[in-house]
């Protein structure tokens, strides 16, 4: 570990902290319908998508109506995103003459994209056209990230109001966040990024011939464009098979540095529009300070134990850490921070190999997925997670103080223990009960390209990255097959909308809710007490349920591997 | 019922709870708490397979029946809990029902006092019965015709005899209790099986209990951890195929039932049957669990000043010469005034003469004087002595009678009465002296001789010791104070401040304090209240907590979802201390249950994983004996552990009044960070035990 990566990984913090305020403010402004510095651009554009669309912007949709619409809107993106991936043969924008996707990858491609999971089982540049990835994949980065949003917006709105029955507009929260939030930070985002060398083309690949006179074909697109909102949007699909780690989708230190920026900064905001909607700052940033200390401590693991070379590295005669799958351009600091970053923030864009990683290094990115991508997380998935964990902390800790427990005046009860444990059960089920599937057919047993305990971490990771709706891959493991792709878009499926819909039956409880009064006897949900107590509830839920896999993954693998003991391939 | 204090584990409860929790693992009982039901599941099948084992000779039987043999203690200690719980509801009910026996009746034929004996059991709702000195009350019932006393230490434990007359708000009986004196006409309002006594029995027993809804959402969260249990345990089989490995069954369903919150689980029912325990010790029946409940979330309470805030009388605390008078004087004349005055503002001013200025009770016959009693008319009360005459009375009145004016009309208030014109010398001064003991709270109370005004004795409402620092404990709580009190503003205001109370309702009708508890109910509080008169009815059914005296009306009772035996309104204060304890045991037993299952863990997986990844041994960070004694340690630790904890869920956390920040704090540090700790010292404890036993 080094002095200059502590200073890259406080910079960071501070950059994003910094930001935190300011976008908070702005998104507060946009989702409570008053008038920002765009609206004299974006308003008009706005009332005419109404317009077209025959929606009435005032019309509130009680919880049941918001969900409804939420489901048919993704419905339609996903038969649309089929049908683009199924039929790009015949369609335009398709240099590389790019063949039809097969159906179980359109599947998996099409429910990946629509749940913001964006695991990739295709490789961007050998099968997608121009066409798939722009109007396909791209437009569903934007719209699967607003559906995040509009349904975090729609559980604070939850707890902010009081005696009501309606949540907000769906529609009206949806265009919202892709038109002001989404799509103005990607403009400039993309330039910036564009400035950096990413390319941004609707060109061919192009042929070069190298000095040896080889034939090299170089994939390139539009890269810029796609990549911004991929961070932004916390979909983290890339461009490329290589993602982020690919010197066209990640050019320069300062580009990295960007990346890690923009795949946070919505989520962290989201946090203090919470606040602000609520009426109260300071519960927004006690949620963001347990956040915060759960990725920091990740953070450190995951640092030191990458910086540390492990005893088999030593054996070798390797120092300096383990610098396996690691992009030289970034270091170990920066890859061991986009890991923790890409895992916690629901991404899955990476910027090394997660496979290659130590085994404790590996833990804490597939940790941070199965405690349910609460650390700032997916934008919107991130806050409306953590809420859900606030519920259970505050429902438990709350008796404690002997009261029925209450968090911003509004008391939990029978339907929100109900709901907020729905949600918190799809994890673990679609996690441990595909990982238990694929361990023991032979379909699934095919997948894992190493023995052992690090097989084991590949199927699980897969399997934890698509319930989690992450996206990123462990790598190591073929994860294009009928089996890998039909099973993880059922998990991408379940972990996304098994979690939405009951976050929406309790912000719809909530809303109908009188707002009680604070006093003496309500329990604090501002400070140091309550933010430790709901890290400790999100690692005791997170840790109890995955303890048994994390055993027999990465932690038999460090414990053998500080013994100097590894596991072949094909044993 | 009397107030006992019998041990926990007293013989006599321990043998009936022992036969109990046997009778319990009926799987139909068990049902109605999934945790348990589903522990019932696994020890059920796993003895299945022990048996099928047994015949064709499996490995490991000994370890195996271990296991089971626990899991089963588990069950048993979880229905004990339960059991003794309900026993020491029993052992009241059966005091209760002791009361019930043989009941005769004098039935009211028609006019007069006809009647016919008929059997208590055949009363109906409606029937007028004689009850007459010696005889039981047959059923619960309004007196509608004469005064009696009572005794009705059958429910109240209380031995001194009450009074119960007609009309008013102490035309209440209740069937058990007896007649000691007089007779009284009895309008039956309870049908036999219906009444108060069946109510309590049937309370303290258990039988009607229902599942709260704090305790439905415990059970689905309880439920919901079980369920992610089930897929932590279940997935571990594939895991250990895929490891090349496998696990016995054994071993899974130990790790399983560690695993969810079994705790909690046995105790839950325990924790709510003895919070209504409490109570019921405590002299108050709750009519529901749920108002229990509703007790500790209280955000309001409403208390009327006379009897809870301040002692029922006013009492002299000064007397308050005009110019030209010795205090020695004024207090020689209010005393000899008040000699033969019994209301205890009038023994209060010989009192505070006798401790102040010495002066000692006089004989009235020696003295030949003759006491003129108060009226609601002349408003004064005094003697006529050897030509002398002493009034004490209301101010304007006794300056009306030295004047030789009129009386001024009735209840307009000294200190509220605009002065007709401006008084000069003595009555001016006695009028500034009343003002000012009524702006202070108190009540002014003139004294004339012979027609001179010689000051004003200073009568206060004395604020009952302490209850200032009640108040303040209650504020910490979070809990707001409201007085209710029919005195006019002024001296509400006055009382209400020494008292520190956070707010007062002055001249209050029942209207008044009926919207006045919608008002807070509006804004989200929940709020309690204790009445006792009919006219409290509306507003005892509207609050959240309605205590209702015993000694109150049918229609109070009725209203109120709390009835308070003692009849002391004072009494809800503590009433919504037993209700947060309740739901703060809850929460540190269910915290202290999953805290618990990080050393669960750390003694199973390493155990469980050992032969698969020797390498996991490192995992065993208590450094148990063997793989088999870790396991059997930790699920024998999660059945003694059940056994330790019933003292507490019987007993309830302790409560102090205190913020909520600081009692979670405290609370988190011993459930959260012991209950992660403890188990880690007793499953090595117990593991010595089991090596040193060689039973693995």
């Amino acid at each position: 570990m080094t002095t200059n990566g502590w200073i890259q990984i406080a910079l960071y913090c501070a950059v994003v902290l910094a930001l935190v305020k300011p976008l908070g403010a702005y998104m507060t402004r946009v989702f409570t319908g008053e008038r920002t510095f765009l609206s004299p651009v974006l308003a008009p554009i706005e009332r005419g998508l109404y317009r077209v669309a025959g929606i009435d912007a005032r019309q509130e949709q009680t919880w049941l109506a918001y969900a409804g619409g939420m489901i048919v809107f993704n419905l339609l993106g996903f038969v649309l995103l089929y049908a683009i991936l199924r039929l790009q043969a015949a369609l335009p924008y398709n240099p590389a003459d790019q063949s039809a996707v097969a159906p179980d990858l359109a599947f998996n491609t099409a429910t990946s994209f629509v749940t913001n999971t964006n695991w990739q089982s295709y490789g961007g540049e050998t099968t997608l056209s121009y066409l798939s990835q722009m109007l396909g994949l791209t437009h569903q980065n934007f719209v699967s990230a607003a559906s995040g949003i509009a349904v975090a917006v729609a559980l604070i709105r939850g707890f902010a109001r009081a005696s009501t029955k309606t949540l907000g507009s769906f529609w009206v929260d949806m265009t919202r966040a892709t038109l002001y939030v989404l799509l103005p930070v990607c403009i400039v985002f993309t330039l910036v990024l564009v400035s950096q060398g990413m390319p941004q083309t609707l060109g061919a690949y192009v042929d070069a011939t190298t000095l040896e006179g080889a034939k090299q074909t170089i994939a390139v697109g539009p890269v810029a464009s796609q990549v911004a909102i991929k961070m932004l949007g916390t979909n983290g699909g890339g461009f490329f098979n290589a993602n982020a780690a690919h010197p066209f989708e990640n050019p320069t230190a300062l580009s990295n540095f960007l990346q890690m920026i923009s795949i946070f900064v919505i989520g962290a905001a989201l946090t203090n529009v919470f606040g602000r909607m609520v009426g109260d700052e300071r519960q927004g940033w006690a949620i963001l300070a347990a956040m915060g200390l759960l990725f920091v401590a990740g953070v450190a693991v995951t640092y030191w134990a990458e910086a540390n070379a492990t005893g088999v590295l030593s054996q070798l005669g390797l120092t300096g850490g383990n610098m396996e799958g690691k992009e030289t351009r970034f270091g170990i600091a920066a890859s061991a921070l986009f890991a923790v970053i890409t895992t916690a923030a629901s991404c899955g864009a990476v910027n090394a190999m997660h496979d290659s990683f130590t085994a404790l290094g590996g833990l804490i990115p597939l940790l941070n997925m199965q405690l349910g991508e609460v650390i700032i997380g997916g934008v919107g998935a991130g806050l409306y997670g953590m809420l859900i964990f606030v519920i259970v902390a505050i429902f438990v800790a709350g008796l404690m103080v002997g009261r029925t427990p209450e968090y911003l005046g509004k008391k939990i009860e029978a339907k929100e223990v109900k709901m907020a444990m729905l949600g918190i059960l799809c994890l673990p089920l679609m996690m441990l009960g595909f990982t238990a599937l694929a361990t023991v057919v032979p379909a699934g047993l095919a997948g894992p390209a190493n023995a052992g305990p690090h097989g084991f971490s590949e199927i699980l990771y897969a399997y934890t990255s698509a319930a989690a709706n992450n996206g990123s891959a462990f790598g190591g493991l073929t994860a294009n097959t009928l089996f890998y792709n039909t099973t993880l878009a059922i998990g991408m499926l379940v972990g996304r909308f098994f979690v939405k819909i009951p976050v929406l039956a309790i912000a719809g409880s909530l809303a109908a809710k009188k707002t009680l009064p604070a006093s003496a006897g309500t329990f604090p949900t501002h400070g140091g007490l309550f933010v430790g107590l709901l890290v400790g509830v999100v690692l005791i839920m997170g840790g109890l349920t995955f303890f048994p896999s994390l055993a027999l993954g990465p932690i038999v693998e460090h414990f053998a591997g500080a013994a100097g003991q590894t596991f072949s391939t094909g044993g | 019922m009397s107030r006992q204090t019998s041990s926990l584990f007293s013989a006599a409860l321990v043998g009936p709870a022992l036969l109990g929790s046997i009778k319990k693992l009926d799987p139909r009982a068990m049902i109605r708490n999934p945790v348990m039901f589903v522990v019932e599941v696994v020890a059920a099948l796993t003895t299945v397979l022990f048996i099928r084992d047994l015949a064709t000779g499996g490995a490991d039987l000994l370890f195996s029946g271990q296991i089971i043999l626990w899991l089963w203690f588990t069950l048993i200690f979880a229905n004990f809990a339960e059991a003794l719980a309900e026993g020491r509801g029993k052992a009241q009910a059966d005091s209760l029902r002791r009361t019930r026996t043989e009941m005769t009746a004098k039935r009211l034929t028609g006019q007069g006092r006809a009647f016919e004996t008929v059997p208590g059991t055949s009363l109906k709702v409606g029937d007028v019965v004689l009850v007459e000195a010696g005889d039981l009350i047959p059923s619960d019932g309004e007196v509608i015709e004469g005064v009696a006393s009572v005794n009705e230490a059958a429910i109240t434990g209380e031995s001194a005899p009450v009074i119960r007359e007609s009309g008013g708000d102490r035309s209440a009986v209740t069937g058990g209790t007896q007649v000691l004196s007089d007779e009284i006409k009895v309008r039956i309002t309870a049908a036999a099986g219906s009444t108060f006594v069946d109510r309590m029995i049937a309370l303290v027993e258990g039988a009607s209990r229902q599942k709260t809804p704090n305790e439905i959402a415990l059970n689905i969260l309880l439920a919901g951890l079980t369920l992610v249990f089930v897929f932590a345990v279940a997935s571990i089989p594939s895991f250990a195929s895929y490891a090349g490995g496998s696990i016995p069954v054994i071993v899974l369903v130990a790790l399983f039932v560690t695993l969810i919150p079994t705790t909690i689980g046995a105790l839950l029912s325990a924790i709510g049957i003895a919070g209504m325990d409490r109570l019921v010790r405590f002299n108050v029946l709750a009519m529901s669990g749920r108002a229990v409940e509703a007790a500790g979330d209280v955000d309001t309470l409403l208390l009327d000043k006379t009897g809870t805030i301040t002692l029922g009388n006013r009492q002299a605390t000064e007397f308050r010469p005009v110019r030209g008078v010795t205090e020695q004087d004024l207090a020689d004349a209010a005393q000899l005034a008040s000699l033969a005055d019994e209301t205890p503002e009038g023994r209060s001013i010989v009192v505070l003469a006798k401790e102040k200025y010495g002066i000692r009770a006089r004989d009235m016959a020696s003295l030949n004087a003759t006491f003129v009693p108060f009226t609601a008319q002349s408003r004064m009360s005094g003697v006529d002595l050897q030509g002398t005459s002493i009034r004490k009375g209301a101010v304007d009145a006794v300056i009306a009678s030295v004047s030789g004016q009129p009386v001024a009309s009735r209840g307009s208030n000294v200190a509220l009465a605009v002065r007709p014109e401006a008084e000069t010398g003595v009555v001016g001064e006695i009028r500034a002296i009343a003002e000012e003991i009524a702006k202070a709270g108190g009540t002014p109370l003139a004294v004339a001789k012979d027609g001179r005004l010689l000051g004003v004795v200073y009568l206060k409402d004395i604020v009952k010791g302490g209850i200032r620092e009640r108040f303040a404990e209650l504020r910490q709580m979070g809990i707001r104070t409201v007085m209710i009190t029919g005195d006019n503003p002024m001296t509400a205001a006055a009382i209400a401040a020494e008292a520190g109370v956070d707010d007062f309702l002055a001249q209050a009708t029942p209207e008044d304090k009926l919207a006045l508890i919608r008002k807070e109910q509006s804004q989200g509080k929940l709020v309690a209240m204790c009445g006792d008169g009919t006219n409290d009815a509306p507003a005892l059914a509207q609050a959240d907590v309605g205590v209702a005296m015993n000694t109150g009306t049918v229609a109070a009772r009725e209203a109120g979802n709390m009835v308070d035996l003692d009849s002391d309104p004072t009494k809800l204060i503590e009433i919504v201390g037993i209700g947060k304890q309740l739901l703060m045991t809850r929460g540190a037993l269910t915290t202290f249950s999953i805290a618990n299952d990080v050393a669960k863990y750390f003694a199973i997986i390493p155990a469980m994983f050992l032969t698969l990844y020797p390498q996991l041994q490192a995992l065993n960070v208590m450094h148990l004996a063997s793989p088999q004694s870790a396991i059997l340690s930790a699920i024998i630790f999660n059945a003694l552990i059940i056994i330790a904890l019933i003292p507490l869920a019987l007993k309830g956390v302790a409560y102090r009044a205190v913020g909520a920040a600081s009692l979670l704090r405290r609370n988190l540090l011993i459930y959260g960070l012991g209950g992660v700790l403890v188990p880690f010292a007793g499953i090595k404890a117990i593991d010595l035990a089991v090596s040193a036993l060689h039973l693995a």
